[in-house]
């Protein structure tokens, strides 16, 4: 959306195959000519690779490139969709004819001239992949090996993954939208298996963003993955059953806010609440949460993987506040269920790829700090469960029901943290949960850069976060 | 080294096949020039279209055109890959050079390599893969607007959609190896699935129903879809929660799909030469009860999972993997063969249709012979550990007593081991699913812990 973003998306996305501005003028004319309310072209190239060592070696390494353009007509509340890995003009035609075929009826649109905004730059426009050399990736990776490996004889295996994406998108919309955004997009992953006896347990950590390799290097960033991942492996050689049954929960900061993404995220999602699916649908204004619980979506953190410049509709991102103090104050939209719902679009209209429609998505959301003292919040519970790490989750948003499972907890007993237990998965009703939430820390912490949310079968990088909290009670699924 | 047996021909199909084959042979060829001593090359193209209708207007209509080639290099024993969805001649020689630039920074691997030539699939039998549906956008949305129309219209109880879906969809894939192996076929895949919401004072409920296979001529109806999905949406309506117990439970056979999904990463490759599975050193050991067969069938005429080759071109082939309970055989790629030391068994890429034996009782037997206990329709999150078998999920269903259905119940969670759940195996009726690779009726498990209120 700034000038350099459009110029450098110009150059990669509509140059190499002679389009121009008014070529892209004269596609959303054809479109808009067929009763179309709104039309829009996503231009997309992505070039990522990954490198993987496993058994003291580095193995494997992939390279990729996907590009192409999608092209949609909205007509009402119908959605025309096509799309095209060839960036050429007939291409791009035969695509709008089969787009707008979704409209038999009703006014005709026009197209507003382009309106170029002042754009955010919330990450660097760097192309990580070139951010260091080949040498320097192998380096990093073995490093990273060597030091889980240090840390303790019973580690047995280990795998150690480094990923980057070179992300250059442009969109270009009947109602003026012109802009770009370039996406960098670097994680890196340890994995182990320890052994003692005959039991073997794995553990894992890893972090990235929007930012390039020299991440990993900094600040031993990539070393903590490595050590994470053995204390992990470790403490679970020790783990003993979890505990089956409702009673209260502490949960740490950090990534264990998937419990927000899961009971609170996607139902507030504004497509579940415009079809009126969600259990969340209707109740703005009323009290969803305990009043402790202040949770926005924001996709302007910096470097951060869930945050964007604009989103895949070319809205600026923003701060969105969906709860607070309890209250149910809001909903993340695109533009076409913000349209529909008389709302504005809160820069959350996402899309896996350009041969995927746009939807309303999380970007990074989280629980705003509260005052407790995170080990008042511990002392305060006789018998329960301490969760720091988990898997994922998952949610049904029209019953609310929402899981989320532990990779890392602890009995807590008589206010101290005791044991570790074996994983578990916890269960509950996301509107009831967050009203039995009693405690909220001042340790707010955001994950280190791992997440993926998949809806309808597409996957999107975001980012979750939470101060230390409690949960008076929830169901934890464990045998013992 | 093998030469397709089937005409390539253009005629009656989306797809260029001759342009596809030579793209592979140009990826194959351009490798050997730049160094690579043995190389392997996929292209995939796959064509189709999607509609979804809600509250009988048109939701979505989508166009899909997608294609994909990828090539991996190996020089001596070091490897890599690359990938893109451009098939000019300029693309294909960065991908290819890009596969062999990484080659040149990743270390010797003793195991890397193709599959061995002999392996090769040396006939490509037609499996009754492809049957295109010539069914334009308009038919589509009819078709789409049936299926739900008549779900909403079933029951009263019905008070919301998020839709009906057709999506019809024809695919191509080649692969190729420098063993002078090229194979090729056709496959289609077509769907009707319909999602409804139910409504009652103590909230809403949603559930879904699909049809899926490659011939559409075989799809249920749009009725029977719609109808199904209401059906399954109002039975959810007043669940409740069940006391902290253990429980004898019966895994309806689409949940029971999913405990064989996981019995597969258990066995697959990959997982066990990482030590990463709880069944490593289980071969010929006891791991279900002595009654229960598992076996693979990849020839299967128009099924879900059949394929006459693997991703490395090896020749698929028929073989049991559990006989009387008794673990036979992994599920093994050329890779993770060669480093247990054994010989690949045609699951490069997954398993092509995975059978379990089923006694000779129906679903309703099963729930008699359960008496009481929980059914399982449906379980939620990841809370599954491959490394040590670990079993803890969300889930919902219905409890039974003396054989039949009291209730619908939800916010609950199953715990125990996988380990425990296959031995615990008492029965599996005929009720089998056939709507994917893997093949189950439901299972009765002996029991399981329940956690809720």
């Amino acid at each position: 959306m700034s000038a350099p973003s459009l110029d450098i998306a110009r150059e990669a996305l509509l140059s190499p195959y002679g389009l121009a501005e008014n070529d892209l003028q004269t596609v959303l004319d054809q479109l808009m000519g067929h009763s179309i309310d709104n039309a829009d072209l996503y231009f997309q190239i992505n070039r990522h690779e990954s490198w993987m060592l496993e058994d003291g070696i580095v193995r494997e390494g992939h390279h990729g490139i996907e590009q192409g353009v999608g092209v949609r007509a909205v007509s009402g509340e119908k959605t025309g969709f096509a799309y095209s890995d060839e960036i050429m003009l007939p291409a791009l035609t035969e695509a709008a004819d089969a787009a707008r075929a979704i409209a038999r009826s009703g006014r005709q649109g026009t197209v507003q001239a382009w309106q170029q905004r002042a754009g955010q730059r919330l990450y660097v426009p760097v192309d990580p992949l070139s951010s260091l050399d080949a040498d320097q990736k192998i380096t990093l990776l073995r490093e990273l090996d060597a030091e889980a490996r240090r840390q303790d004889p019973r580690v047995k295996q280990v795998v150690v993954s480094l990923a980057g994406s070179h992300e250059v998108v442009m969109v270009a919309a009947s109602d003026g939208t012109l802009a770009a955004d370039v996406r960098p997009l670097v994680r890196m992953n340890v994995s182990v298996i320890a052994e003692q006896g005959d039991r073997r347990e794995q553990g894992s950590a890893g972090g990235g963003g929007r930012i390039d390799y020299s991440y990993f290097q900094q600040q031993d960033h990539g070393l903590e993955y490595a050590q994470e991942a053995v204390r992990q492996a470790l403490l679970n050689l020790e783990a003993v059953p979890a505990p089956a049954g409702s009673m209260p929960v502490v949960l740490g900061p950090g990534w264990p806010g998937v419990l927000l993404h899961e009971a609170v995220g996607h139902g507030l999602e504004g497509d579940f609440n415009r079809k009126g699916s969600s259990a969340f649908s209707g109740r703005i204004g009323e009290q969803v949460a305990s009043p402790l619980c202040t949770i926005v979506d924001d996709g302007t953190l910096p470097d951060r993987r869930g945050s964007l410049n604009m989103d895949d509709e070319g809205t600026s991102t923003q701060q969105t506040v969906l709860i607070e103090n309890g209250i149910l104050k809001g909903y993340m939209q695109d533009k076409l269920n913000a349209s529909l719902m008389g709302q504005a679009p809160t820069g959350n209209g996402r899309r896996e790829s350009y041969a995927h429609l746009p939807m309303p998505r999380m970007t990074n959301t989280y629980m705003m700090a509260g005052e407790q003292d995170p080990e008042e919040i511990i002392a305060s519970v006789d018998k329960g469960l301490y969760a720091v790490n988990f898997g994922g989750g998952q949610v049904d948003i029209t019953s609310g029901k929402f899981v989320f499972s532990t990779s890392e907890a602890y009995l807590i007993e008589k206010g101290k943290v005791t044991r570790p237990v074996k994983g578990a998965t916890l269960i509950g009703n996301g509107p009831e949960v967050m009203t039995r939430v009693s405690m909220v820390g001042n340790d707010l912490a955001l994950d280190r850069g791992v997440g993926v949310c998949g809806k309808e079968g597409q996957s999107v990088p975001v980012g979750v976060g939470q101060p230390t909290l409690k949960i008076d009670s929830i169901t934890v699924g464990g045998t013992a | 080294m093998s030469q397709n047996p089937i005409p390539v021909s253009t005629a009656d199909t989306p797809f260029d096949i001759e342009r596809s084959l030579s793209v592979v042979d140009d990826m194959l060829s351009e490798a050997r020039k730049l160094g690579a001593s043995a190389a392997e090359a996929g292209v995939s193209v796959e064509a189709g279209l999607s509609v979804n209708v809600r509250l009988g207007e048109v939701d979505t209509l989508e166009h899909n055109r997608d294609k994909g080639l990828g090539i991996t290099v190996y020089v001596g024993k070091r490897k890599g890959s690359a990938s893109t969805s451009d098939f000019s001649p300029k693309a294909i020689r960065e991908t290819v050079k890009a596969a062999c630039d990484i080659a040149r920074y990743t270390e010797e691997d003793e195991y890397a390599g193709l599959a061995a030539a002999e392996l090769m699939a040396t006939e490509i039998p037609d499996l009754d893969l492809y049957h295109p549906w010539n069914l334009n956008a308009e038919q589509a949305i009819v078709l789409a607007q049936a299926c739900e129309a008549s779900g909403r219209e079933s029951d009263s109880r019905i008070s919301n959609s998020e839709g009906a879906s057709v999506s019809s969809h024809d695919g191509l894939r080649i692969y190729g190896n420098s063993h002078g192996f090229r194979g090729h076929y056709l496959s289609s895949r077509h769907s009707l699935s319909c999602t409804l919401i139910g409504q009652d004072e103590a909230g809403m409920q949603r559930d879904y129903w699909y049809s899926v296979s490659r011939n559409p001529g075989e799809l249920e109806s749009a009725d029977a879809v719609g109808n199904k999905a209401a059906e399954r949406t109002v039975a959810r309506l007043g669940a409740r929660r069940l006391e902290t117990r253990q429980v004898p439970v019966i895994f309806q056979a689409e949940v029971a799909r999913g405990l064989l999904g996981h019995l597969l990463r258990a066995l697959s490759g990959g997982s066990l030469y990482r030590k990463a599975s709880f069944l490593l050193d289980h071969l010929d050991k006891q791991i279900f009860p002595t009654n229960v067969k598992i076996d693979e069938r990849p020839h299967l005429r128009g099924g879900l999972g059949s394929a006459p080759f693997d991703n490395e071109g090896v020749a698929t082939q028929a073989r049991e993997i559990v006989q009387q309970g008794i673990l036979q055989s992994y599920v093994l790629d050329s890779y993770a063969a060669r480093r247990l030391g054994m010989q690949p068994t045609g699951n490069a890429g997954g398993v092509h249709n995975l059978f379990i034996s089923h006694d000779e009782l129906g679903f309703d037997d099963l729930c008699r012979q359960m008496g009481t206990g929980l059914i399982v329709t449906e379980v939620m999150g990841q809370g599954v550990n491959t490394v040590n078998g670990d079993y803890s999920r969300g889930a919902s269903g219905f409890w039974v007593e003396n054989g039949e259905i009291q209730y619908p119940v939800e916010e609950i969670t199953l715990a125990s081991t996988l380990q425990e759940i296959f031995k615990g195996v008492q029965a599996i009726a005929d009720d089998v699913d056939t709507r994917g690779n893997i093949y189950s009726g439901s299972w009765l498990i002996d029991h399981m812990t329940v956690a809720g209120e």
